[in-house]
């Protein structure tokens, strides 16, 4: 299986503080990947690492074989620095690429905290997304030369929309809808930017377990249709369990384990993260 | 649905048609004197010049207060463009400098151009500018404004501008003629067209791809960069062709005035246009019109009784003397961002639809009476 994502030592300080502590992984194609941890982790810090959201201070993420984001500590930093690895990257080339740009290569991601428009309908919200892959430029949209693109991304939203069974709430507020089928709306319009490799930041976070369970289908269902390679943060061990193909554990940090969900249940490592360690009187 | 999309599309046409047909028709019968013109033509060009703030501070979520400077250039360009050659070579104008441009160019042009020229230096300013957030970024624009007024008064730059001397003789209101003839063209419907066609072009772009995009800026940076929106690049856009269109409207303003100076481009213009988006509704193209011909209509018309002794029948010269019109006027402002902080019409366009459902409403509450 060729690999999709790979992070290597990846570290992420902000001022004197560690968040992310030497991070290698890698997500393979068509695979369903959790990056879980107690809270504080890094998780989250992660992630807007992979998506531009932040520099990493130090290591490399590559994306499809191809290196996207590279650093290593320099200036104030170098001083500063208190990961692991300082050495490896030094003199190296520098890509600090923006988000909309990790977008464009095919990386979409959801937010923890739902981020819609919220000025928008349903229906604008993800036709919104569609302009990335918009070739028109400036001139020829207004003008309207390019009502042939517009109206095939009308078209892309509707049936994009009708997928996920959001075409009767089009002409619906977006932040009108329930709670889950912003989650669901957040993701369709991630999916309207057309990617390859999803980042899900919590998708079940406020969901009672019944929507959990719709939410592990739907994910599943999305992966398959689409061809997607998922990576999700999450917190309900339920979910992870049942859809993760692979699992990675974070801790203050660090990573402390990683496997298929079997072994990472019964990593003697994880359970001390996740429920503490008896100090021994 | 996409019938009545259609048939509520082909209503406006018409009403905005009936607009121009209404002033029109008013050019052939009132005197050109009257009072209703000065209204309409400021009217329009405050429209325009609101609705390019509006791009700006209601679609695209960046508050800036630069336009009194964009207009300013926008006036010099379009008046240095078109003071005839032989005006520049007497002394009529450039009485203490020999003007660096000698040609004169057609209104058409200069109005182009006086827009371009704004653009130009709304893509300069805006490469370091735009980085800002918001109150950093109304401070910066608003010093750009004060310091570009200043910098054309510079009498090193006289053989340019004029230094601190007024600009005239060009091809104001009154020398506007039909392509190719002498005639006469009605001023105020020059005026309606110019800013019309400019107004158009923004609904236009608001309504496409990109404008799409502002908005998602607006709503959200965060999320619309997640989504492949570049920030930077699409912030200099809108702001570029805001400024564009501002530097039109300043144009259309020095036509509508017949002189320009520096001195008029105060910050106060840019306030008084803000006054205007607010009002009408942030976010709101047919507000921003609205509000632009009700403020000029208030100001330059209907209370203008405050300030010459007689008003609605009342005789007060006492009271009523120069300077209790802008008392007046403040208060019924201050009323208005006090109670109706969203405007006029809020973030919604005036359409048939919305009036239809109004109409309806009203009825079926007036059934519930009965």
């Amino acid at each position: 299986m060729k690999n999709l994502l790979e992070l290597e030592h990846v570290t992420m300080q902000f001022g004197g503080v560690v968040a992310v502590n030497d991070l290698s992984m890698h997500v393979d194609e068509n695979e369903i990947v959790a990056l879980i941890g107690p809270n504080g982790a890094g998780k989250t810090t992660a992630f807007n690492c992979i998506t531009g959201v932040y520099e990493p201070s130090n290591g490399k993420i590559s994306y499809d074989g191809k290196c996207i984001i590279a650093n290593h500590p320099s200036g104030k930093m170098a001083k500063l620095y208190a990961g692991k690895e300082h050495e490896m990257y030094l003199g190296g080339k520098v890509l600090a690429p923006t988000p909309d740009e990790i977008t464009k290569l095919g990386i979409a991601r959801t937010f923890q905290n739902i981020r819609l428009f919220k000025s928008m309908n349903v229906f604008d919200n993800v036709l919104t997304a569609m302009h990335v892959r918009a070739k028109a430029n400036l001139f020829s949209s207004v003008f309207r030369l390019s009502w042939k693109e517009e109206k095939e991304m009308r078209d892309a939203t509707e049936k994009l929309l009708k997928e996920q069974n959001l075409w009767e709430m089009r002409a619906e507020e977006a932040t009108s809808l329930p709670y889950g089928l912003q989650r669901r709306l957040e993701i369709a319009r991630a999916l309207a930017t057309r990617p390859k490799l999803l980042l899900l930041d919590e998708p079940a976070a406020g969901m009672n377990p019944q929507e959990t369970q719709e939410l592990a289908s739907f994910i599943k269902e999305i992966k398959e249709r689409y061809g997607l390679t998922v990576l999700m943060i999450e917190h309900h061990m339920d979910l992870v369990m049942n859809i993760s193909d692979r699992i990675y554990v974070l801790d203050f940090g660090s990573l402390i384990a990683e496997g298929t969900p079997e072994e990472v249940q019964s990593n003697q490592r994880v359970i001390d993260a996740y429920l503490g360690v008896a100090e021994n009187v | 649905m996409e019938k009545e999309k259609r048939n509520n599309l082909i209503m406006t046409f018409i009403a905005i048609a009936l607009v121009y047909l209404v002033v029109f028709i008013l050019e052939l019968t009132l005197r050109p004197t009257s009072i209703v013109f000065t209204v309409l033509r400021k009217g329009a060009i405050y429209s325009l010049v609101a609705v390019s703030m509006n791009l700006l501070n209601g679609f695209t979520g960046l508050f800036s207060l630069g336009q009194a400077g964009f207009m300013l250039l926008g006036a010099y360009t379009y008046a240095i463009l078109t003071i005839p050659t032989e005006v520049k070579q007497s002394d009529r104008v450039y009485r203490y400098y020999d003007a660096v441009i000698n040609f004169d160019t057609g209104v058409f042009v200069a109005l182009i151009a006086a827009g371009l020229v704004a653009a130009f230096f709304a893509f300069l300013i805006g490469l370091p500018v735009l980085r800002l957030k918001s109150d950093y970024l109304a401070i910066a624009t608003l010093g750009f404004a004060e310091i570009i007024r200043a910098i054309f008064q510079w009498d090193v730059l006289g053989p340019l501008t004029n230094g601190a001397n007024l600009l005239r003789e060009f091809k104001d209101l009154s020398r506007i003629t039909l392509p190719f003839s002498d005639i006469p063209f009605p001023p105020t419907l020059f005026v309606f067209i110019v800013a019309g066609v400019c107004i158009l072009l923004v609904v236009l772009l608001i309504n496409s791809s990109y404008g799409r995009a502002f908005k998602a800026i607006r709503d959200d940076e965060v999320a619309a960069e997640a989504m492949g929106i570049n920030l930077f690049k699409h912030k200099e856009m809108s702001f570029v062709i805001s400024s564009f269109f501002a530097g039109i409207s300043g144009a259309l303003l020095a036509m509508f005035q017949y002189t320009v100076q520096a001195q008029q481009f105060r910050t106060m213009l840019t306030y008084e246009i803000l006054l205007i988006v607010v009002i009408g509704g942030i976010g709101s193209i047919s507000g921003s019109c609205i509000a632009s011909f009700l403020y000029i209509a208030l100001s330059e018309w209907w209370l203008r009784g405050l300030d010459m002794g007689t008003f609605l029948g009342i005789n007060a010269p006492e009271l009523f003397r120069s300077g209790f019109r802008r008392l007046v006027f403040s208060v019924i402002i201050m009323i208005i961002v006090l109670f109706f902080s969203k405007g006029i019409m809020g973030d919604k366009e005036i359409s048939f639809e919305r009036m239809k459902h109004l109409f309806r409403k009203k009825r079926k509450a007036k059934g519930a009476d009965a």
